[in-house]
């Protein structure tokens, strides 16, 4: 039963994604793209989780523990970007 | 069957969290706006699924690693989201600048 709840949890989260990459689709500045991408990396970190423990996959867990720092590197990265024009 | 319901009951107020982010995220007019719907829900909605995760699991390695990556999320989402608003500031404050 509880398996059954995480894989519709995962569906759920597959199907808010598409809502999300509409906004990122039309959004009308850079910073709606940016907003969008960092709740997209912050399902997607849920969903790999999610499916590690479906799967019984434990090392699924280090894939997920990777994608956080990479989407919050490339939240902090773009920002600067649209910012300042450069990165550094 | 008590852990059972704590998980299912964790699990709902989880996607419903996300759920209402996404709606913030389609209906919200502004860029602030949207960063003040999507960064709370965010915050809560990937805490209460990672803890749900955790009581299914037990203690074990593989919790640690979900506590691990919970507190992470929990200290990256508001200082990614105050990056962002503070991008968003000044890119429309030199514009309005140009304008001038």
């Amino acid at each position: 039963m509880i398996l059954n709840a995480l894989i519709v949890m995962s569906v759920f989260l597959g199907i808010l994604f598409f809502f999300c990459l509409y906004r990122a689709y039309i959004g009308p500045e850079a910073a709606d793209r940016v907003v969008s991408i960092n709740i997209i990396s912050t399902k997607v970190t849920v969903m790999i989780a999610l499916i590690s423990i479906i799967t019984g996959q434990d090392a699924f867990m280090d894939v997920a523990l990777i994608y956080a720092m990479m989407g919050f590197i490339t939240t902090i990265c773009v920002s600067k970007y649209i910012e300042k024009g450069k990165l550094f | 069957m008590i852990k059972a319901v704590i998980i299912l009951i964790l699990l709902a107020a989880s996607s419903f969290f996300f759920l209402v982010g996404t709606i913030g995220l389609i209906r919200m007019p502004d860029a602030f706006c949207r960063m003040h719907a999507t960064t709370k829900s965010d915050t809560l909605g990937a805490g209460l699924a990672l803890l749900a995760l955790v009581i299914y699991r037990g203690f074990d390695v593989i919790s640690i690693k979900l506590l691990i990556i919970l507190l992470f999320v929990w200290i990256t989402t508001p200082t990614a989201a105050h990056i962002m608003a503070k991008a968003a500031y000044n890119q429309k404050k030199t514009i309005q600048g140009e304008d001038q």
